[in-house]
């Protein structure tokens, strides 16, 4: 098979990924690893359709990792962090060192130099977190005590792989440099370059801050939606650029920036700008990973890799029972928390590929731990499955232990979405009328207050399904969308729509062009957010000058219906003209047409109620 | 088969254990259409097109409401005002409604007797609805005296399941024609031997 063309390359890549991941899933081993399957199906150990070429995908590839980490660092919440402090860098914290040391001694003992067994160490200490949030998502089990802590342990696992990342040309072997040859830094001192590092990060801050949303609001009053995301993909690469040189892996800086990067505006998105070439770019990296495996040695050797997979699992599953029960984690809550965590992660294949760069791990440490990681994580399923089946029934306590104190698990016919100005007027006039509501918002002060008066409300991005979920959106009757950012409630709205048809959406829209997408995704109800007050000025200048109240209020009634007939009749006219004329114009089109559409209706100022002209024409016999 | 529109006025259904059960033996009526004006028009906004389109296809129209102050709910003279239109329903070209029944069926807290001559309130049910009757034939359309639920303070729940039969019936009858309007022309008020064929 000629490993030709790019178009050739690109088919063979793509179509092992839309075959192998649908099956994975279907076989609930998840994503990860129908990635890493297509990988070694097409690798030169399966059908051999990729060869040498691999290798240059992989660095392709590697900038999801980069990619990744800044998306990482997008949603790391500094209210979640601090919220969560003490597990995360207690749990978390001790989970990574007490496995690290504990893998690193074995791999020792084994043979292995210290240099390179620290490496190893590091390597087994993290989990998947794709795996594992998926996992407890889907059994909606997230919000358990159990659940928070795995959230902690892999929250603290995301960021401790920087450092790692950061460590490990440290622990390589002299000689060995980093790849990349010169840097603006190469000639400073140590001081000279932690003062460039810094200045570097707070360059990043400040244009962060001044130029960042001036910049993007510019292109995006052009309309060209994929110019959005090519400022948001330069964004990154520059960020990689000039972290490399100032000497920080592009990873590290990255997740730097995306961390600096939280607090702006334009968090949302950048991250859904991100999220697809993220999501493709690590597809590739684990597709590489896969084909890299090296099946003969694998197979030369099954004993010591069972071996392996079975001491690595066992190990980790000790550590994290033992660490649940110092941090007081009922029985049972611990046993899901052992259970849940014990596999090796995706970063584990991150770690290895840079290892084996730096020269820090050699090929026949490497390769095996390749297979053994796949293999762990092919046997989290399996592991959560017999929990589910065979261990929790027999602990006996299963209706007591998935509810914190404050976690009220919705039950509310109306559940809604974001609290502010707007959302908590829906909610408190609907509590006066005794109407259960369940509350979803993630400004966490204001979460505070709700709970410290003893509202059912949950704490985080109610765009988030598995939020949604454990809200109670699959028995709720209604969903109020209102979020105070447009695009999010349409996201939530789309969200909502394709996973419970069922429930009726009632959708806060800012304009007309929102209404017009909320319309669109099949929301049940739009309420433009400033339709009915500015009637209501239209109604009270009215009265100021003299006319009669009455008729004031029924002609702004007349109008809003005349007006959401002509909302939902121009929606059908628009679509692509928005793409056509720039969103700019278009909108100036739509005001010329709403003008016209209200010269056109000629009842809108004649009202014939309680008329009396025909009346009096009639008796005049005119 | 005439199909009968029944134009429902309560502002407070929730509150009304009568109105419910009457209701729900109207919904479930096949040959009537139910147009739940408080619900339909929260805002008294009326939707006149919509009436006047609900009134042409339909050959007799019931008001359902209950009695307050002798008179309709509000909404019920606003329906009148609005959707009547000159020209539409009366006037030398308003022939819309012509030909059309229109029936009443009302509840009262009082007992019958307080309706009768020498009682409590000294005018039956029927003169206080006399606006309506003239409205109905300003409209060119015949009027048959009102079905009444009296005493609805005092019923008990049996005696609303009764009352919600009989009104299925009557609907039965109004929409199958079987109500003479000549024969009921003089009296007070529509009980089941006007449907019956009894004497």
């Amino acid at each position: 098979m000629e490993h030709g063309g790019f178009f050739e390359q690109a088919f063979v890549y793509l179509a092992a990924a839309v075959i192998a991941v649908p099956v994975a899933k279907r076989l609930g081993l998840g994503s990860v690893l129908g990635y890493l399957i297509a990988g070694a199906i097409i690798g030169p150990f399966g059908l051999a359709l990729i060869g040498e070429a691999g290798q240059d995908i992989m660095h392709v590839a590697e900038f999801g990792v980069v990619m990744m980490l800044f998306v990482v660092g997008l949603e790391l919440e500094p209210a979640l962090l601090w919220r969560l402090r003490a597990s995360i860098l207690g749990l978390g914290g001790l989970q990574v060192v007490v496995t690290t040391a504990a893998a690193a001694g074995i791999a020792r003992l084994l043979g292995l130099g210290w240099a390179e067994a620290v490496a190893v160490g590091m390597v087994i200490a993290v989990s998947s977190t794709a795996i594992v949030l998926q996992t407890l998502e889907e059994r909606g089990l997230l919000q358990t005590t159990a659940g928070q802590s795995a959230f902690s342990v892999l929250l603290f696992q995301d960021i401790a792989v920087i450092p790692m990342l950061a460590l490990f040309p440290l622990l390589a072997p002299r000689g060995a440099e980093v790849a990349g040859g010169h840097t603006w830094v190469d000639g400073l001192p140590a001081w000279g370059r932690a003062l460039a590092v810094l200045g570097a990060v707070g360059g990043i801050v400040v244009a962060g801050r001044l130029l960042l949303g001036p910049v993007f609001r510019l292109i995006a009053r052009t309309g060209l939606r994929e110019l959005f995301t090519a400022a948001a993909l330069l964004l990154v690469v520059g960020i990689a650029l000039l972290m490399s040189q100032v000497g920080l892996s592009p990873a590290l800086g990255t997740f730097l920036a995306g961390v600096v990067l939280a607090t702006t505006e334009f968090r949302h998105e950048l991250e859904s700008d991100i999220e697809p070439f993220k999501g493709l770019l690590l597809g590739l990296f684990f597709i590489a990973v896969g084909a890299s495996i090296d099946f003969a040695l694998v197979g030369s050797q099954p004993g010591t890799i069972a071996a392996l997979v079975g001491a690595t699992l066992l190990g980790k599953f000790l550590i994290l029972l033992g660490l649940g029960r110092g941090f007081g984690l009922s029985g049972e809550q611990r046993g899901l928390f052992a259970f849940a965590l014990p596999q090796v992660g995706e970063f584990a294949f991150v770690l290895l590929a840079f290892g084996s760069s730096l020269g820090l791990l050699a090929a026949e440490v490497a390769s095996p731990l390749v297979a053994v990681v796949a293999l762990t994580m092919a046997a989290s399923p399996i592991l959560m499955l017999a929990w589910e089946r065979v261990v929790a029934p027999r602990l006996g306590t299963r209706e007591v232990t998935a509810r914190e104190a404050d976690e009220m698990h919705g039950e509310a016919p109306v559940l809604i979405a974001g609290f502010d100005r707007f959302g908590n007027t829906v909610g408190r006039f609907l509590r006066a009328n005794g109407v259960p509501t369940t509350v979803i918002d993630n400004d966490s002060d204001r979460v505070d207050v709700l709970r410290r008066l003893g509202l059912p409300v949950y704490y985080g991005d109610p765009t988030r399904l598995d939020l949604l979920r454990s809200a109670g959106i699959a028995s709720a009757r209604v969903l109020v969308v209102a979020l105070d950012e447009p695009g999010r409630n349409i996201a939530l709205v789309r969200e909502v729509r394709r996973h419970f048809p069922e429930v009726r959406i009632f959708a806060r829209a800012e304009d007309r062009n929102d209404a017009y997408d909320l319309m669109d995704l099949g929301a049940t109800q739009v309420y433009r957010e400033t339709l009915d007050t500015a009637l209501r000025v239209g109604v009270d200048v009215m009265g100021a000058l003299g006319r009669r109240t009455h008729a004031a209020t029924r002609a702004a009634r007349t109008f809003r219906r005349h007006d959401e007939a002509a909302l939902a009749e121009l929606a059908a006219v628009r679509g692509d003209r928005a793409r056509l004329l720039g969103v700019a114009r278009e909108r100036i089109a739509e005001l010329e047409r709403m003008l016209q559409a209200d010269a056109d209706e000629p009842d809108l100022e004649r009202d014939a109620a309680w008329d009396p002209t025909t009346l009096r024409e009639e008796m005049r016999g005119t | 088969m005439p199909r009968v529109l029944v134009a429902f006025a309560h502002p407070a259904l929730e509150k009304s254990r009568v109105h419910r059960a009457l209701l729900a033996a109207a919904s479930r009526h096949p040959a009537v259409t139910v147009n739940d004006l408080y619900q339909v028009y929260p805002d008294a906004d009326i939707d006149v097109g919509r009436e006047q389109a609900l009134l042409r296809e339909h050959d007799i129209v019931l008001l359902q409401f209950p009695m307050y102050w002798y008179s309709t709910p509000p909404i019920l003279k606003l329906w009148q005002d609005l959707v009547l239109e000159h020209g539409w329903a009366y006037g030398r070209t308003g022939h819309a409604l012509a030909g059309k029944s229109l029936a009443c069926a009302v509840t009262a807290g009082g007992p019958r007797e307080a309706y009768e001559p020498g009682g409590f309130n000294r005018t039956s049910i029927r003169q206080f609805l006399l606006p309506l009757e003239s409205t109905t034939r300003l409209c060119r359309m015949t009027w048959l005296p009102p079905w009444i639920v009296h005493g609805t303070h005092r019923l008990d729940p049996e005696q609303i399941t009764r009352a919600a039969a009989e009104y299925a019936e009557l609907l039965s009858a109004l929409a199958e024609g079987r109500i003479d309007p000549v024969r009921v022309a003089e009296a007070d008020e529509l009980r089941p031997i006007h449907w019956t064929g009894g004497s």
